[in-house]
């Protein structure tokens, strides 16, 4: 942290005066001046959750598996048995994968099931547990279709196979329905936070993800299909791909100063590795897709591509808390703008102006 | 479902008694503390007065160098913090009014207490100030913790205090990024003990509230620093306190939290500040985080709609290559 020394002495008079002095200094002609905030020993203000790798792999799951059910869906209705399987298992592994991770970073996780004594839809946490409910058994029926053919002979003939091929399809559709949620609650479940960088993505963040989602499901989607099934597979990773990298450029420039811990640190090289990883994979499978490899060369890159974007939006909103920075300069802004004083609710009122 | 149907009933914003749009048919007054730091003396009672009473484990033995502040920030097993801040401020210049002492004392050559600035030795007026402030769970009117809990394990009391239910909690951490105080914690730590890896925070000492007792710090409280009443009281108290002290030539003085208009409609626990929030660790105008979640899932759910019409087209221009 460059501004240590700033954050090393508590606020007084001298430290505001010396902040403002840098400014003046003749020889620097700085656009913006420096920020001028005070703080406690630099110590933050906000608490991090105590979310450790879990989370970050979670959410990139969810949006792999909601992205897959809806290419499963899809291949089921237009004929494409090989991109139908491919992401129907992938589907229900990224969400067993998420419900995993999820679970265990619980600091109680013998307690989980408490999750469901009830749904609030102030708790994104809440809203998608139930989501995580109604979808994920739905995407394991879905598989069945695919699993009865494989099943040895004494097993079948006690299981109701036949049923299970049926409901395959319908379970499918209604998982499909699903995934949109499952994709993009999860971008809420970091915007309704205190954490400076997260809760100023607001608005853009769900677009960010639900684009990464459709780069990551797809981009597998080409990695595991020959070529003549991998044409929606093909669009999906490259509008997502598209979206993705469009609504991160909205968002940083929406985020004012909490967008500095999206390009420093370990974020900063997430977020760089994520636009190279999910812009070369774009170009690469519109290009190369008359070549198998290099098509699943690109789907691979947007895949980790899209990772790589949760990862930077995780590790950037963790480091926003722990910069007391991110907490004052954006709230005194807001309250020097309104003439000072506590009375938020009149002057700023709600986000329908946003 | 009811909770799904009185979750949609709840108020984001607004003057409102947080134990009444909660579901108490006859709430008691709404209980708070009024923390005036102007006579805060630094002696950390109030921590270990917290400790003792609520059974916190100790927080371990580590020098800070943040002045004598060592245990650093309020958190699973902090639930009052001693901020000191050692401030650069002109001297005021004694009044010339006071008046001499009548007669000299004569040294017996005994121990005697004497009134400060009584002794001709007395310290010179410095270029310097302390500011000590005891910080505390704010105990919001809409409380951010208790809106994104997926449990319901945090609660609104019937005296309008906020507090955790150990039973409930599954350590999720959620309520811990909501806070936009960074006052709620889960608590890590030596197994065995039923608290940990469960949310942990002040409570109010709503055992001693149900029972008509003042919370511990408050009763520890050497100096009524910490003041523990009813919240419509103290808030008339504070704004006495503060006239008082502005006439006194603090131009800075401040209250902060006493305002039901502000972004968390209040909060039960507020304090009178010698200086900016922000140089005591308090942020300058913080927002309970659900007052945006309407747009928020207005947001996500527009997001959704893309994401499954992007799939629908990708189907929709042709199957194969």
């Amino acid at each position: 942290m460059a501004d240590d020394d700033k954050a090393d002495v508590p606020g007084g008079p001298g430290q505001r005066a010396r902040t403002r002095r840098r400014g003046r200094g003749g020889r620097e002609q700085l656009v913006v001046p420096p920020a001028e905030f005070r703080s406690y020993y630099g110590k933050p203000i906000v608490k991090a959750p105590p979310w450790k790798y879990d989370i970050a792999a979670y959410l990139f799951l969810g949006g792999l598996a909601g992205g897959s059910s809806l290419l499963a869906a899809g291949a089921d209705l237009a004929g494409l048995p090989n991109q139908r399987r491919s992401a129907r298992i992938v589907a229900l592994g990224g969400i067993t994968g998420s419900l995993y991770y999820l679970v265990h970073d619980l600091g109680r996780p013998e307690r989980f099931h408490h999750m469901l004594r009830v749904l609030k839809l102030t708790s994104p946490m809440s809203v998608g547990t139930w989501i995580l409910s109604a979808y994920g058994p739905f995407a394991g029926l879905a598989l069945g279709q695919e699993i009865v053919p494989l099943l040895p002979e004494k097993l079948a003939r006690r299981l109701p196979t036949e049923l299970i091929s049926r409901a395959s399809r319908p379970a499918g559709l209604v998982a499909a329905l699903a995934a949109p949620a499952v994709a993009s609650y999860t971008a809420v479940l970091l915007t309704d936070t205190s954490l400076p960088s997260w809760s100023a993505a607001r608005r853009e963040l769900p677009f960010v993800f639900v684009g990464s989602a459709a780069a990551a499901s797809g981009g597998v989607g080409l990695l595991l299909n020959p070529l003549d099934e991998s044409g929606p597979a093909r669009r999906l990773a490259v509008g997502g791909a598209a979206l993705e990298l469009t609504a991160d450029q909205i968002m940083q420039r929406s985020m004012g100063i909490t967008a500095e811990p999206l390009h420093e640190g370990r974020a900063g090289k997430y977020h760089r590795a994520a636009q190279v990883l999910t812009g070369a994979g774009a170009v690469g499978a519109v290009l190369g897709r008359r070549s198998r490899l290099l098509s699943a060369v690109s789907g691979l890159a947007m895949a980790a591509g899209s990772a790589c974007t949760r990862w930077a939006v995780f590790h950037a909103g963790m480091a926003s808390a722990d910069d007391p920075k991110y907490v004052v300069v954006p709230q005194r802004e807001r309250r020097d703008a309104r003439g000072g004083g506590e009375a938020y609710a009149e002057q700023v009122g709600d986000d329908r102006a946003r | 479902m009811s909770a799904f149907l009185s979750d949609l009933g709840r108020s984001f914003f607004g003057d409102i008694d947080p134990a009444e749009d909660n579901g108490y048919s006859d709430p008691p007054p709404r209980k708070g503390f009024f923390t005036d730091t102007s006579v805060c003396i630094g002696c950390k009672a109030c921590e270990v007065a917290c400790k003792e009473w609520n059974l916190i484990p100790e927080d371990g033995v580590e020098l800070s160098g943040m002045s004598y502040d060592n245990t650093q920030a309020l958190g699973a097993s902090t639930w009052r913090h001693v901020a000191f801040i050692e401030q650069e401020v002109p001297a005021r210049v004694a009044e010339a009014s006071v008046a001499p002492a009548p007669s000299a004392p004569v040294d017996l050559g005994m121990p005697a207490p004497t009134l400060p600035g009584d002794s001709p030795d007395a310290a010179e007026p410095t270029d310097f100030r302390w500011l000590m402030e005891s910080d505390v769970c704010k105990h919001c009117t809409h409380a951010a913790c208790v809106d994104v809990c997926p449990t319901g394990a945090l609660m609104h009391t019937e005296f309008g205090t906020v507090v955790v239910q150990n039973d409930i909690c599954n350590g999720c951490g959620y309520c811990v990024s909501a806070c936009p105080y960074g006052v709620i914690e889960r608590r890590s730590g030596p197994a065995g003990n039923p608290a940990v890896g469960i949310a942990q925070k002040c409570t109010l000492c709503y055992d001693r509230l149900t029972e008509g007792q003042t919370p511990a710090c408050a009763k520890a409280c050497p100096t009524d620093s910490i003041q523990f009443g009813d919240l419509d009281e103290l808030r008339e108290r504070a704004a006495g306190r503060l006239d008082q002290l502005v006439e006194a030539g603090e131009p800075n003085a401040q209250l902060y939290g006493h305002d039901t208009r502000n972004g968390v409609g209040g909060t039960g626990a507020f304090f009178l500040l010698l200086d900016d929030p922000e140089v005591y660790g308090l942020p300058p105008d913080p927002v309970v985080t659900t007052r945006h979640v309407g747009a928020m899932w207005r947001q996500a759910a527009l997001a959704a709609v893309t994401l499954l019409g992007g799939a629908v087209a990708a189907f929709a221009a042709g199957g194969g290559a």
